[in-house]
């Protein structure tokens, strides 16, 4: 990956609550055009990683790192009015709750013809064209409908549609996707995947993919960070190189319906937690 | 355990009216386990809020536990069947602490909240008790999702209705929880209508699972169907086709 590295992180750590809690301790990311995932438990940290690297956690949140650069730009240092700017267009996050990121007293329609606008130029009809054109891109059914109804009477898996049709519209450098298709079936989800890929391919974006679907995330990134409490304990390139208890651990979890089991296996927390207080995480 | 004849449900009037549920017909017994999967907005969370009274204006006829519900419940109606969201965030007031929601939820249906109780909901998901005090903002993705099953467990229904309720946990919390609810099931003979979009979960927590297009049931499917990639409808092989991805790779 030659010269065109988009993020450079070293050392990110993030504290909330005047230090008592350390959510994200020390965690190194490189990545240039291409696909890397995030993996790792609940409140291992990958959501506040995401946030931080927008700027978006709350101003008691404690943010520091040794580097912090995209695109060159030490993102740290940019003034909350540049860092505006960079968020939603040259930098774009799909959170984990689409419904809650969208403006529940504004219909879909005018909010993704406001993006349209943003990001094309767009005038009005235009834009409304736009709008219409990129739902259907993102495979919704009956789009007009869509255009004209408010948050809270669309499905989960519509919202998290219409989130990342406003970000194509953006074409960003840097999308971070938390749990973007979590919500979706799983048809739905392979085409997801294929306007992400495209958006990595055509603009030559970096992506990073945060999901608990490990299987889902080693089949479509190229590179696997796994998180534990606040630090990524290690990187794959497929998940039989996985190494880590952790890791092997969250491998076993999963349900396979080629393999019925009563139970599912669960990590061994006890181990998990001797093994880091003896300083082997 | 579930009766549902005919269920029928259309938002909006006139030219724009989506006719999202069309007529269906559900039987659940005692202490069985049944899944919905399909498409994104084929209506399967509509057919779960009418059934615990979240949908006015429906048609046709819901039984629970033998008593026919009407289209605005009482307590006692409402004490046979909770819910837990898709939407972990939305689903608690984010002024309220975690312990005062739990509270609510239980003293609403009529049952005591003293902050033992409490603590025991919280501890029954893998939560610390002292999680009571926080705010849900102060919580992960998963550990909020966590207390809205603590939330459901705690009013000791007969139904729990399951809208997704491990789409925001990693794999790891997924287990924890699914062996939580196999638990409970188990315990206290449980039924459960669970929806999700994963095949492996819904067939490692359902004897069945029903297939929803477009309004209706297209098709009956068995745990070992989807072990073995096997449907009849193009649909339901394309889904369970889908799911695959990344099987594969396992080590
Ligand atoms: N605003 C906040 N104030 C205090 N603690 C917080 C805040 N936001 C997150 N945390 C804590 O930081 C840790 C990391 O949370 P984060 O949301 O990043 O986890 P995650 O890996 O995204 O989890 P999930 O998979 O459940 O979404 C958790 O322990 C969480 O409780
Ligand atoms: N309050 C509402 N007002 C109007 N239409 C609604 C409302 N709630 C849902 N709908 C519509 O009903 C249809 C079914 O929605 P529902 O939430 O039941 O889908 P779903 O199968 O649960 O989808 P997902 O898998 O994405 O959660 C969708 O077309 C949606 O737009
Ligand atoms: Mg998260
Ligand atoms: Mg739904």
């Amino acid at each position: 990956m030659q010269n065109d590295q988009i993020l450079d992180v070293c050392n990110l750590t993030v504290r909330f609550a005047n230090g008592a809690v350390r959510a994200v301790d020390g965690v190194d990311l490189s990545l240039g055009r291409g696909k890397l995932g995030i993996v790792g438990e609940s409140g291992s940290g990958k959501s506040t990683v995401g946030r931080a690297l927008m700027r978006l956690l709350p101003p008691f949140a404690s943010v520091t790192a040794d580097r912090l650069s995209f695109d060159g730009q030490d993102l740290l240092d940019l003034s909350e009015r540049r860092m505006h700017k960079l968020r939603g267009a040259r930098m774009s996050l799909i959170m984990q709750d689409p419904r809650y990121s969208l403006n529940p007293v504004k219909t879909i329609g005018i909010q993704v013809a406001e993006a349209a606008r943003l990001h094309l130029g767009h005038r009005r009809k235009e834009a409304r064209d736009a709008a219409e054109a990129i739902l259907e891109r993102v495979r919704i059914r009956e789009p007009r409908r869509v255009l004209d109804a408010y948050p809270h009477q669309i499905s989960g898996g519509m919202g998290q549609r219409v989130m990342i049709g406003m970000m194509l519209l953006a074409k960003p450098r840097l999308v971070i996707a938390d749990e973007p298709t979590s919500a979706l079936d799983v048809s739905v989800r392979g085409e997801v995947l294929d306007l992400l890929d495209e958006m990595v391919e055509q603009e030559g974006a970096a992506l990073i993919l945060i999901s608990h679907d490990i299987r889902m995330v080693s089949a479509f990134c190229e590179r696997i960070a796994v998180m534990y409490k606040g630090r990524v304990v290690e990187e794959l390139a497929h998940l039989g190189e996985a190494e880590h208890i952790y890791t092997r651990g969250l491998i076993s979890a999963m349900p396979d319906p080629r393999l019925p089991v009563r139970r599912l296996k669960v990590p061994d927390r006890a181990a998990l937690a001797k093994l880091e207080s003896e300083g082997g995480i | 355990m579930i009766e549902i004849r005919q269920l029928d449900i259309t938002y909006g009037e006139g030219e724009t009216a989506n006719h999202v549920v069309r007529g269906i017909d559900l039987s659940i017994g005692e202490g069985e386990s049944v899944g919905i999967v399909g498409e994104s907005g084929c209506g399967k969370s509509t057919v779960l809020r009418s059934l615990v009274g979240l949908e006015r204006g429906w048609r046709g006829s819901i039984q629970i536990g033998g008593r026919d519900m009407p289209q605005v419940r009482r307590i006692a109606d409402l004490r046979l069947a909770q819910m837990v969201f898709q939407d972990p965030f939305g689903s608690l007031h984010p002024r309220h602490r975690i312990g005062t929601a739990l509270s609510e939820a239980a003293r609403c249906m009529g049952l005591r909240a003293d902050p033992d109780r409490i603590a025991a909901a919280l501890e029954e998901v893998g939560l610390p008790a002292g999680f009571a005090d926080r705010f849900p903002h102060e919580l992960s993705g998963g550990q909020r999702q966590r207390v809205a099953i603590a939330r459901a467990l705690i009013v000791e229904p007969p139904v729990i209705l399951l809208d997704e309720p491990t789409s925001a946990l990693d794999v790891s919390v997924q287990a924890e929880i699914l062996n939580l609810l196999s638990d409970r099931r188990e315990e206290r003979g449980l039924t459960y209508l669970f929806v999700t979009h994963d095949l492996s979960v819904v067939s490692h927590m359902c004897d069945r699972i029903l297939v929803m297009e477009k309004g209706v049931f297209s098709e009956e499917l068995t745990a070992d169907d989807i072990g073995a990639a096997r449907a009849t409808t193009p649909y339901a092989q394309h889904l369970i086709d889908a799911s695959l991805l990344g099987h594969d790779t396992n080590p």
